[in-house]
């Protein structure tokens, strides 16, 4: 996988007057990595939308008013609800109407006519159907909800009469943590096999390099395609989302292996290094000790920028319906109703899910940029 | 440099012998093989299979065989004779099994016809943008041209290539599908081709170049940057030399060495990203053939085009990196 390459830098000057006042001598280098990250605006955007994003696919159950495999009876198709605000003279009291299903006299298409003697406001805090959250305590709390009689689709509902708004919601979880698991198994194997290359050198550096070109040159997607059709349909959702993980992580090792042994290769020969190992520090200790912490930003940075490519790969995976299977959602799974184009023009709220990659992507991406400026905070 | 050259070579001859047997080995990856997946898709079909008919066809291609046998089987005929086998039929609505050089050789012009439209595009806008943006930097044409970079970055192809359908469909009712209208689509070439043929292509170029365009302009863009800081051009700018002139003489052409070396991973980039691009657009391309080879086990039609995808990969960096040495006499390697 490759890491895009640098970006955005702040303007050095401005950032220059701005440490001076706050007199750069006496800041740790922990104040200014963080100093240096909060000016990067689009950095500082970026971390709380990604917050927020992660909260939301851990409480998913909680926040979404459905399970994601819930069909609403006669809800086929049906476009995002309209909020309206205002019953019994509390104005900020949001409701919505009944809504009645008919049939477009000419294509047969659904049309949904809002009712507007039936009002159902919306309750906060309900009990539905119960769930367990954070896979300890069986609770049946949702965020919101309507009463019998009414049904709200915040994000319209799909060819099934699923709720769009419940299923993107519980998707985030595997789309979101698609990129973390997998991400945490290329650091492990990158940073030992790129550690075992730099740091030994020699024919067993020469033999692993080799490796890496050939796994970089082999086509990513055909390689991450054969490999998750040989995921067996039948597993359950759990299994299959462990071997994706495990799929996206052995392309995105290459890149970080990479990282590592440069960093290792310009340190190793440096006078602390050799000045540890004549006082007989051994060599785990070493690499664990000082040459680890001393690029671990990089590798941070690194780390952050494969997370989106991992969510871009799960995401296109299931997309042609080799990732993750019905029950299982996915933001890919969601998106494989818009592959019907010419559906999208009666129905692009299907497309919604789309946002959510997208907005997800780029702020990964802000983040990475403003982490990379602060990795390094004595440049200027 | 000769030297250098010629161990580079050498070291490329087990590579590719590597390669093409990971390439075999993939294919084989998923359960079954072409022949299960073949009598299910019959079955599913309804139609009944004959025994006998599966025993030829095992004949046939050596399936009862070790993997090894197929193996060498595949390579001995691929360099003796250049024969890379037949396809099973995965491809194509007949289930013949045509030579897989036949169905490479077919979809080739249309790949190469996108995948050079897209560079061209990618380089003739990138290139200047980045040049522009590094030296106007934080200009608006700057913070625009960041925009379309982060974009392009977060879109997915195949996303960008739903969407632009959508909205052309939604506007003009015409489904931008395949690279020529239906009257043109089994004509011999001529010039109207030609012209209807631009008038389609724009699609599957606009969306890969997008993406292509906004990771190059990023790196122009700091490439660029990296070099505009260093203390030679502060001095080539005290002697005197004209603002133009010490751009161009040398920051531009050092800032290009990171491109130039990633020239060689083109075409497998493109016809990595294009596959499912030309799926949604139904574009005649390699790109599709692979996946639903990959996905048929196909073995001998996959197998050969990973392996040549690959292999152009590794010869692409080896010739990028000769090349790199030839821009740059700065760049050694030992």
């Amino acid at each position: 996988m490759e890491v895009p390459e640098e970006a955005t830098t702040l303007a050095p000057e401005r950032f220059a007057r701005d440490i001076r006042d706050a007199s750069i001598e006496y800041m740790s280098r922990g104040k200014l990595i963080r100093l240096r990250f909060w000016r990067h605006r689009l950095a500082r955007l970026g971390l709380p939308v990604l917050s927020a994003l992660y909260l939301m696919a851990i409480f998913a159950d909680f926040i979404a008013p459905f399970p994601a495999d819930a069909r609403l009876k006669g809800f086929k198709d049906a476009p995002p609800s309209v909020i309206h605000f205002g019953v019994d003279g509390n104005s900020f009291q949001p409701y919505v109407y009944a809504r009645k299903r008919s049939f477009h006299p000419k294509t047969f298409r659904e049309v949904y006519t809002e009712e507007e003697d039936k009002k159902f406001p919306i309750h906060f805090f309900v009990s539905g159907e119960s769930y367990k959250i954070l896979g300890l305590f069986e609770l049946d709390l949702h965020l919101f909800g309507v009463d019998e009689g009414a049904n709200i689709t915040l994000f319209g509902s799909d060819s099934v009469s699923r709720d769009l708004f419940s299923r993107t919601v519980i998707a985030a979880r595997v789309s979101l943590f698609v990129g973390l698991g997998g991400v945490a198994i290329s650091f492990v194997l990158g940073c030992l096999i790129g550690g075992i290359s730099g740091y030994i050198g020699g024919i067993v550096d020469e033999i692993i390099q080799r490796i890496i070109d050939l796994l970089i040159a082999i086509p990513t997607l055909p390689l991450w395609m054969a490999l998750s059709a040989a995921i067996p349909r039948e597993w359950p959702v759990s299994h299959t989302y462990f071997a994706i993980t495990i799929v996206l992580s052995i392309v995105g090792w290459t890149g970080l292996a990479r990282v590592v042994r440069g960093k290792l290769l310009s340190l190793r020969d440096l006078d602390f290094v050799v000045a540890s190992k004549l006082s007989g520090g051994s060599d785990l200790y070493i690499i664990t000790r000082h040459l680890l912490p001393n690029f671990a930003s990089h590798l941070i940075v690194s780390l952050t920028l494969a997370i989106p490519v991992m969510i871009l790969g799960e995401t296109a995976l299931s997309f042609i319906g080799l990732g993750m299977q019905e029950p299982g959602v996915s933001w890919g799974v969601l998106l494989q109703d818009t592959m019907n184009f010419g559906a999208l023009v009666h129905q692009p709220w299907k497309l919604i899910p789309a946002v959510f990659i997208i907005v997800t992507v780029l702020m990964f991406n802000f983040v990475g940029d403003g982490l990379r400026d602060a990795a390094d905070p004595y440049s200027l | 440099m000769l030297g250098i050259i010629i161990r580079r070579i050498f070291i490329l001859i087990p590579m590719l012998a590597l390669l093409s047997m990971i390439s075999f080995l993939i294919i084989q990856l998923p359960p079954g093989d072409y022949l299960s997946s073949y009598v299910m898709r019959l079955e599913s079909q309804g139609l009944l299979v004959d025994e006998a008919e599966i025993d030829r066809l095992e004949q046939r291609y050596g399936l009862g065989q070790p993997l090894a046998t197929q193996y060498f089987r595949w390579i001995r005929n691929f360099i003796v004779n250049g024969d890379l086998g037949r396809s099973f039929g995965s491809y194509g609505s007949s289930y013949d099994n045509k030579p897989v050089s036949d169905i490479i050789m077919e979809r080739l012009p249309a790949t190469v016809i996108i995948s050079m439209v897209s560079t061209i595009v990618v380089w003739g806008f990138a290139i200047p943008i980045g040049i522009y943006s590094a030296t106007h930097q934080y200009s608006l044409m700057d913070y625009l041209s960041i925009f379309i970079g982060f974009i392009g970055l977060a879109i997915p192809n195949f996303l960008f290539a739903i969407i632009i359908m959508w909205i052309v469909f939604a506007q003009t009712g015409h489904a931008v599908t395949g690279l020529f209208s239906l009257e043109f689509r089994h004509a011999p070439w001529s010039i109207a081709k030609v012209i209807d043929m631009l008038k389609n292509v724009w699609v599957p170029v606009l969306v890969l170049a997008t993406a292509g365009t906004a990771g190059m302009i990023r790196v122009m863009r700091a490439n660029l940057l990296d070099e505009l800081n260093k203390q030679y051009v502060v001095t080539a700018r005290a002697k005197g030399l004209s603002e133009r002139r010490l751009l161009w003489k040398y920051p531009v052409r050092i800032a290009f060495n990171p491109i130039f070396s990633t020239i060689g991973w083109l075409l497998p980039a493109m016809v990595g990203g294009e596959a499912l691009v030309s799926i949604i657009l139904n574009l005649q391309t390699i790109g599709p053939v692979l996946l639903t080879a990959v996905l048929r086990q196909d073995m001998y039609l996959a197998g050969s085009i990973i392996m040549i995808l690959s292999a152009l990969t590794l010869i692409g960096t080896l010739i990028s990196d000769i090349a790199l040495v030839w821009l740059d006499p700065r760049i050694r390697y030992d």
